[in-house]
């Protein structure tokens, strides 16, 4: 695992796993997991599997750090310290702070948060397991848990990673991909909006890689994002049923 | 102008609900010319208004609501109160005392203490400011007797009914008082624990099966059957 294979990608166009380029990792979405929390979300996207839990809007703690006019979203990223081959401490790495803002950044755009002066929305993303493009499965996940809480939304947020590998643009890298490939491109996007909220880059692409890069996030993100819907109509389902 | 739904159809925050000549209604948004949904809900058209009915959603003040709420705080000149909402509400010593009110003199929490239930009325919110309660009018003041029920606030219309039918029938077939905060706080107070364990075993399956037509015939049912059977037990 720890020494870098020859090719990542065969003569046939097969990735180590057994993906094809243009192919998403098996995903799992459930919604309503938690019953302490306003809203919650789980997500296995491949490997990773990732709790999101949303609480609010609700009156800020501290107080001073509410704002007069909008809604203040908080978000916190913690990665598990069980979630990595290595044991990873508990305590908020540099990295996590910074994918907390990242994350918060990509949901904002969403919220209405003009709407709710002085109060606060917290959202928590706990990473149980990782395997390579968890802030994107974080926002898919936690982009759910907000709308199950009831907060209303501009529409559902879902993010999708694309990035080169031996020469390959290539969807939805996974661990042994981003750490041994050329460049990474996470992309949060907003389907109904048409609009990115989230766009970062790792390592050297040309600009036409870029391009083809951010075009096969943004269908990746179409396809999570039917999955996303129908993952939260599944547990308001019941009650549609009973009316029929 | 085409319409993207189907009557009642369950829809997710963003999906396209209408375009064109329309207006946007509760839990929806306007952009450009097109209607999306704002929550997750059931859509609905009024003439030309789109309305979501919100599956989830919170209590958001509105003056002139009446409200139940939880005395959280008594503070120097009045008090704090949890109503289910992102805001905290406040309650004025000079509103509940129906003289000026002097801090030397009063002992606020004499009157009403921390963990006290009220029946109050929103009597002025803004953006600006946390909504501000008012007890002076009849009905209004501190809770002595009762039992307290919490629904999801976008039921209470259905446990109202059209034109009150379903609330006028509970209250009628219990023989409860039956005071709806709109803040999803419900207060049953009968002349025994029994009519009031009916009154609110109505109200829950009132809440579980909002969605449903005929209800108000059904919780009738429901009511009458288990009448006789408690009539039953005392004959017996």
């Amino acid at each position: 695992m720890n020494e870098k294979p020859e090719k990542l990608i065969d003569k046939k166009g097969i990735r180590l796993d057994g993906r094809k380029a243009d192919e998403l990792r098996p995903l799992k979405l459930q919604v309503g997991v938690l019953s302490n929390a306003d809203g919650s979300a789980y997500i296995e996207h491949g490997k990773n599997k990732i709790l999101a839990a949303a609480f609010g809007p609700r009156e800020m703690h501290p107080k001073h750090l509410s704002l007069p006019d909008r809604m203040v979203l908080r978000c916190r990223y913690h990665m598990a310290p069980f979630s990595v081959q290595e044991r990873k401490s508990p305590a908020p790495s540099r990295r996590e702070v910074e994918l907390s803002k990242v994350i918060k950044e990509s949901l904002e755009p969403a919220l209405f948060l003009e709407l709710y002066p002085r109060t606060g929305v917290d959202v928590f993303v706990e990473v149980l397991q990782a395997d390579g493009g968890t802030r994107c499965a974080s926002i898919t996940a936690a982009a759910l848990a907000i709308a199950d809480s009831g907060v209303p939304m501009r529409d559902l947020v879902v993010a999708c990673a694309a990035g080169k590998v031996d020469d390959t643009i290539v969807l939805d890298l996974y661990d042994a991909e981003d750490k041994l490939g050329a460049a990474d491109v996470p992309v949060a996007f907003m389907p109904n909006l048409n609009a990115i909220t989230l766009l970062q880059m790792d390592g050297i692409l040309t600009p036409e890689e870029f391009e083809k890069a951010v075009n096969m996030a943004m269908d990746g993100c179409k396809k999570i994002y039917e999955m996303q819907k129908e993952a939260l109509k599944t547990k308001y389902m019941v009650v549609k049923e009973v009316e029929e | 102008m085409p319409i993207f739904f189907e009557k009642k159809q369950l829809v997710t925050p963003g999906e396209l609900l209408a375009e064109g000549d329309y207006l946007a209604g509760e839990n929806t948004y306007m952009e450009g010319n097109k209607i999306y949904a704002a929550r997750i809900g059931l859509v609905d058209t009024d003439n030309k208004k789109v309305n979501v009915v919100a599956l989830r959603a919170f209590y958001v003040p509105k003056v002139g609501d009446i409200v139940i709420g939880a005395v959280l705080e008594v503070g120097f000149n009045g008090w704090t109160v949890d109503i289910k909402s992102p805001y905290s509400a406040l309650l004025r010593a000079s509103d509940v005392l129906s003289r000026p009110f002097k801090p030397q003199n009063d002992e606020l929490s004499q009157v009403l203490n921390a963990g006290d239930l009220i029946v109050a009325k929103i009597a002025s919110y803004d953006r600006a400011h946390d909504p501000q309660l008012t007890v002076g009018e009849p009905g209004l003041g501190k809770i002595t007797r009762g039992q307290i029920l919490k629904v999801t606030p976008t039921k209470i219309p259905r446990v109202i009914g059209r034109k009150g039918s379903m609330i006028s029938m509970i209250k009628q077939e219990t023989g409860c008082q039956i005071i709806l905060g709109l803040n999803g706080v419900i207060l049953v107070t009968g002349k025994t624990p029994e009519d009031e364990e009916l009154a609110i075993e109505a109200i829950k399956k009132i809440e579980q099966e909002s969605h449903t037509s005929g209800l108000t015939d059904r919780i009738t049912q429901l009511l009458k059957e288990s009448k006789g059977k408690v009539e039953e037990n005392k004959n017996e």
